[in-house]
């Protein structure tokens, strides 16, 4: 894995995103709202890289996910991928794109066809994508199972007969199938067991090393994402909240949703459980289809001022490198800001 | 493990199988353990490790068939828990002994509106009449901090929170005050910041209360944080059995050093990779011949193959089913 943000290339652009699914009720399904569940969302990602993208369940990052490969018709926004103009692709240019963007979901179980063989379900995307005599076809299947640690032998077997570990490693090879650039994995590892999920990261880093991968991967697990992650994302109810390179922001992280999302994480250690002191969000999420006016994180902001609930902060550049929306930070206020961030780290 | 101090809850020998088509699994391999009037346990294992299964047939909540509880014996009030009847342990279950399951939505009822199913135990279990009950409802509803709780009592469960539905499940178990709460990975379905919520309620609740509570996780970061003593099981065995700080000081089991090693931290330094344990966690189809980590532990040796290791004490109130002992980096004599 390269710590470093290299060369500088920025294989995928994101700006201004916007997901917003509409709510229809009503005897005639009349359009009454929308859920905001990705609500204005700019970030890139450089060659190589992998950027984590975290947040609680329902903050929109799974759709954002799945938004920037167009799994969805995003409702406003631009994506780039090597270039490429991908929001408003038209049909036949995306199918184009396909083999340079994949995805591996979450749940192993779910996203594979229970009736095909493993050398069907890794083979699908070359008989759509690639034109390979038969033998060149299993020369390939073999390839990638080599690839991902599965045993040749089983190519011929059903998902079924896999633990949930070895059927993730099947979806891994289904995604670099096509020689993709770009992989966003969603959850990849949210439905193994602890001793499971280290194999399955591990394998994702040789991968990107050994073939030059982008990753986007989405989870809420903060420890594992600060292991994979060269840079990271947090998200709140549709939109960023900060996005720092990994250390600064596990170590000084600036918004207070950070601050609190990280205090958050129990440490496996109970003399630093003890010692530690949490800081404590009140109340739950509120709903993505009425999020707060103002920014939408304060109605739970332990450091809630005035303006939060008058005006929506911008997401802009504090320090070279890191992005955090939020009204501390505002120019004015940076100095109050800063001591802000320090004494949580002190706390 | 006498220790003085009486116990509320002693477990000898538990043995739980399950019939399948593809034959018997031996799910709970002779798990034997104590719990101490307000203290609590945490009880640690992935998967299909029988951490479940082991609470779940100590009070008779599992379907049989599939399943049977083979031999143990279950001390619980001067009652053996595996020989009561169903009624008696009808009489324990919700009263004496609570429960709180992890998916709080699937747990309550859709239908029923939350104070109709707190109120259920009440009316059960302690006689009380419904204005008596909705009363104490409300109490238990203040208590786990649902704010207007009154009006709250005739909401039912999809408009409550994930969060909120499971304080709902906390004031539910909590309602006729038991002597033991079993906590099956009450924050799992949670997100972190709710998950920290939670765990200090029943952080709260125990020093006001003094309930023993049994918690059943998989995270050993929330274990850390709360229990006193620390259950490790593995393939339907207890392999580690330490106090907590003890056990995160000085495991002693391999599975249970791999287990620390293998999982990030959030917090102090950051591993360039991590470590793995290789293999799969093993499903037992024949009661075990063998260590049930065996095909997995890097120092196992030809004995681990050939029998099940004993719990050897090794002091502090700590014990492991190991035969290598990582003192000597030998194998243990004894």
């Amino acid at each position: 894995m390269l710590d470093a943000p290299n060369s500088g290339k920025k294989l995928v652009e994101v700006q201004g995103l916007k997901m917003h699914f509409p709510i229809y009720a009503g005897l005639f399904k009349t359009r009454v709202g929308e859920v905001k569940a990705v609500d204005g969302v700019s970030f890139h990602i450089y060659e190589r890289e992998t950027l984590g993208l975290v947040g609680e369940s329902g903050c929109g990052k799974s759709t954002c996910g799945r938004a920037i490969l167009r799994l969805y018709e995003p409702t406003d926004g631009s994506i780039r991928i090597d270039g490429e103009e991908i929001a408003k692709a038209g049909p036949d240019r995306l199918r184009q794109m396909r083999p340079t963007m994949q995805m591996v979901f979450q749940d192993p179980q779910a996203s594979l066809n229970p009736r095909m063989t493993v050398a069907g379900i890794i083979g699908e995307p070359l008989d759509e994508h690639a034109k390979l005599s038969k033998r060149e076809k299993l020369e390939r299947i073999y390839e990638l199972m080599d690839a991902v640690g599965l045993n040749r032998n089983f190519a011929n077997r059903y998902p079924h007969e896999f633990s949930g570990g070895q059927r993730q490693r099947i979806g891994i090879a289904r995604a670099l199938a096509l020689n993709p650039k770009f992989i966003v994995c969603d959850e990849p590892i949210a439905a193994l067991d602890v001793s499971i999920q280290a194999q399955v990261v591990n394998l994702l880093e040789d991968l990107q090393e050994q073939f030059g991968l982008t990753y986007l991967f989405i989870s809420h697990d903060l420890s594992m994402v600060r292991h994979i992650a060269d840079r990271v994302a947090v998200m709140y109810l549709g939109q960023i909240a900060e996005l720092a390179p990994r250390d600064p922001l596990y170590e000084t992280p600036l918004h207070p949703y950070t601050q609190a999302l990280l205090s958050a994480v129990p440490e496996p250690d109970p003399r630093e459980e003890t010692r530690r002191t949490r800081i404590l969000l009140k109340g739950d999420v509120p709903s993505p289809s009425n999020p707060p006016r103002g920014c939408n994180f304060c109605t739970r902001c332990p450091q809630v001022m005035d303006i939060c609930s008058r005006e929506e902060p911008e997401f802009r550049e504090v320090q070279p490198g890191r992005y955090v929306a939020c009204h501390l930070y505002n120019e004015t206020t940076t100095t109050a800001g800063q001591t802000a961030a320090s004494e949580a780290q002190s706390a | 493990m006498p220790d003085g101090a009486a116990t509320v809850l002693d477990v000898k020998g538990l043995k739980t199988i399950f019939r399948t088509r593809s034959g018997e699994v031996h799910a709970v391999n002779s798990v034997s353990f104590d719990l101490k009037p307000g203290e609590l346990l945490g009880v640690v294992g992935e998967s299909g490790s029988g951490k479940s299964v082991t609470m779940m047939s100590l009070i008779g909540l599992l379907p049989s068939p599939p399943a049977e509880v083979r031999d143990g014996q279950v001390l619980f009030d001067e009652l053996d828990l595996l020989k009561c009847t169903e009624e008696q342990l009808r009489a324990v279950r919700g009263a004496r002994i609570g429960f709180i399951f992890q998916d709080p939505m699937t747990s309550l009822n859709p239908v029923f509106n939350v104070g109709f199913q707190i109120m259920e135990p009440l009316r059960k279990h302690m006689g009380m009449d419904k204005k008596r009950a909705a009363d104490r409802a409300v109490e238990l509803l203040e208590l786990v901090g649902i704010p207007d709780a009154r009006r709250r009592l005739r909401d039912y469960p999809h408009q409550f929170s994930g969060g909120m539905r499971q304080r709902v499940m906390i004031a539910i178990a909590l309602a006729c005050d038991p002597k033991v709460l079993i906590a099956d990975e009450p924050t799992t379905a949670l997100d972190v910041t709710i998950q920290a919520q939670i765990i200090e309620l029943i952080k709260e609740l125990r020093e006001k209360l003094g309930m023993a509570i049994v918690w059943i996780t998989h995270d050993l970061g929330v274990i850390a944080g709360i229990a006193d003593r620390v259950l490790v099981m593995y393939g339907g065995q207890v392999v580690e059995h330490a106090p907590v700080k003890e056990l995160f000081a000085n495991p002693q089991h391999p599975y249970t050093r791999a287990l620390l090693e293998t999982i990030p931290h959030v917090r102090g330094e950051r591993a360039a990779r991590l470590n793995v344990i290789e293999g799969q966690p093993p499903i037992m189809h024949a009661p075990p011949a063998a260590c049930p980590f065996s095909a997995r532990c890097p120092v196992s040796f030809d004995r681990c193959t050939q029998e099940n290791p004993p719990r050897y004490p090794v002091g502090n109130g700590h014990d492991v089913a190991c035969f290598w002992d990582p003192a000597t980096g030998e194998p243990r004599h004894a």
